[in-house]
């Protein structure tokens, strides 16, 4: 135990004085880098429009400030597609990520050498590239429109459906696969009486999870052109229309509460 | 014994929805919807068939890419990416410790609670690419503003979930340290610190990964960072410089994640 003495008391320490100058020093390093990579990120920073920000913000509220609801009508169309885009992304997801989730399995796959990493690779691929990105390739590749958005939420969730999928087929009870084994059952039998039953709950739970996730990146993805709501913003948002922008952040915002109160109903049920 | 069984029903597993009448109400629903969303997508096939050509040279520049003609792009979106990220991941975890205190109900009084969950709540309804849009318009483009969006982001994330840690810490310790005379502050540094330390570095490297990530893509409406650059190849139709930019978010991002659960790993 670290002790000092100060004045012939002995005083309990946490650390070594060797462990604290360690601990200083490193917030030291942290504080370098973080001064650093403020001084790099800000050498073409225009810190005027800085300064300005205030006013900027008073402006853009004053412009914003009653909503225009007349405009609310406009987005109900928008508002459905979106929804689409999230729910029809959803299950090509679930589509894609089922067999790739038990080609990564460490339990289930039929070669742990050649096929498992690559799994990993779609699955770690998928994940580190947002859905915004996605789009920004399809709109690119196959035109503006829905099945842009629906195929660039569909190539987003496999990462995170694959991923949370794995983990379970890998925490399953050994036990009843082999007990439906020893019954003479075949692999498919195995499969569809030993590990989908296990799996089904915590499936849909991600499913669910990952839909609501989905409302809430699929009300952007028109920025970029795929379609829905966010279509609707970036013309706003290029007319400079800000108090139309108010009234599809409040539907916006309206969406997301209801999509994440309808996935915790649903989960809350499931589990 | 075995007569009475081959005469009976034969073993069938329990449906995973028990009632019949909601089982077939939600499987109409869910038909009956399905043909009304895949109706509602007006995809032009001609265009999207034309476009899988325009699709096979994307794949070609995805697997031949040129990190050089364009490397100066490249190298200033990555560089402003990557300051961003630890900027707002430092500045949004020192913001995020206080309000974290104060939405623990444990720890907080009801006044400082519910304004505590109030700016919590604010910080996650919109996500960072709306929050993004209102800083350029405020700050300007540039990294300062997405440097702000994802500061802001980051308090609703750690705020959060380090509340919530504070609300499941073992409470006789905290006890112990306030029956020894300790004052408020001491109660803090000595009974709750030590328990939730692990867990506040474990959730900023956590951040700290989804920061860069998430910098790649505000850059798509001017808030700095290589999404601009991406944006911009992209609109170029410069395919293999594209490509050289996913390949090396998704590099960065591997090792980050990598470094991260390794670090995690050792603080805990």
């Amino acid at each position: 135990m670290p002790v000092t003495t100060v004045g012939g008391i002995h005083a309990w320490q946490r650390r070594s004085t060797l462990a604290q100058w360690g601990v200083w020093l490193g917030w030291l390093a942290l504080g370098a880098l973080f001064v650093l990579c403020w001084q790099v990120m800000n050498q073409h920073t225009i810190w005027l429009f800085v300064e300005d920000a205030p006013r900027q913000a008073a402006d853009l509220l004053s412009r914003a400030c009653p909503p225009r609801w007349s405009y609310l009508d406009k987005l109900w169309g928008p508002l459905w597609d979106t929804i689409n885009i999230a729910t029809l992304g959803t299950l090509l997801g679930i589509v894609l990520a089922t067999p790739v989730a038990f080609l990564a399995a460490r339990n289930t796959t039929p070669s742990a050498l050649v096929l498992r990493p690559f799994a990993l690779l779609i699955i770690v691929a998928s994940r580190s590239i947002n859905s915004l990105i996605w789009a920004l390739l399809l709109v690119a590749i196959i035109g503006p429109g829905l099945l842009a958005g629906i195929i660039a939420i569909g190539f987003r969730s496999i990462g995170f459906i694959g991923k949370l999928l794995y983990e379970a087929i890998e925490e399953i009870d050994e036990g009843q696969v082999e007990a439906v084994s020893a019954t003479g059952a075949s692999g498919a039998q195995v499969m569809t009486y030993a590990v989908v039953p296990q799996i089904l709950p915590a499936f849909a739970g991600i499913a669910v999870f990952r839909w609501d996730i989905n409302v809430r990146e699929s009300t952007i993805l028109g920025l970029v052109g795929a379609g829905g709501i966010g279509l609707q913003l970036q013309s706003s948002l290029a007319r400079l229309a800000w108090a139309e922008v108010t009234v599809i952040f409040i539907v916006i915002l309206a969406t997301v509460a209801l999509s994440e109160w309808v996935s915790a109903k649903v989960r809350a049920a499931i589990i | 014994m075995s007569t009475a069984l081959a005469h009976s029903r034969p073993w069938r597993r329990p449906p995973f929805i028990r009632s019949p009448w909601l089982r077939w109400a939600l499987c109409v629903g869910a038909l009956a919807y399905l043909v009304a969303a895949l109706s509602s997508i007006d995809a032009n096939w001609v265009r999207v068939s034309e476009g899988l050509a325009q699709g096979w040279r994307f794949a070609q520049g995805f697997f031949v890419p040129d990190f050089l003609t364009r490397s100066r792009d490249i190298w200033r979106g990555m560089e402003e990416s990557l300051t961003m990220t630890v900027t707002s991941t430092v500045v949004g975890c020192l913001i995020s410790v206080p309000i974290a205190l104060g939405a623990a109900r444990n720890i907080a009084p009801l006044p400082v609670y519910a304004v505590c969950r109030a700016i919590i709540a604010v910080s996650r309804a919109f996500q960072e690419v709306i929050i993004a849009i209102l800083f350029v318009a405020m700050f300007g483009f540039g990294p300062f503003a997405g440097f702000l969006t994802l500061s802001f982001a980051t308090i609703g994330f750690l705020a959060k979930l380090l509340a919530e840690d504070i609300e499941d810490i073992d409470a006789v310790q905290a006890e112990a340290i306030r029956a020894t005379g300790a004052s408020w502050w001491q109660v803090i540094n000595y009974g709750i610190q030590p328990q939730v330390m692990p867990r506040l570095v474990g959730l900023s490297l956590y951040r700290l990964d989804i920061n860069f990530r998430e910098s790649a893509v505000i850059g798509i409406v001017g808030a700095g960072g290589v999404g601009a650059t991406l944006n911009i190849a992209m609109q170029r139709y410069e395919y293999s410089t594209a490509g050289a930019i996913l390949i090396t978010v998704i590099v960065i991002v591997l090792i980050a994640e990598y470094a991260s659960s390794h670090l995690r790993k050792w603080v805990q």
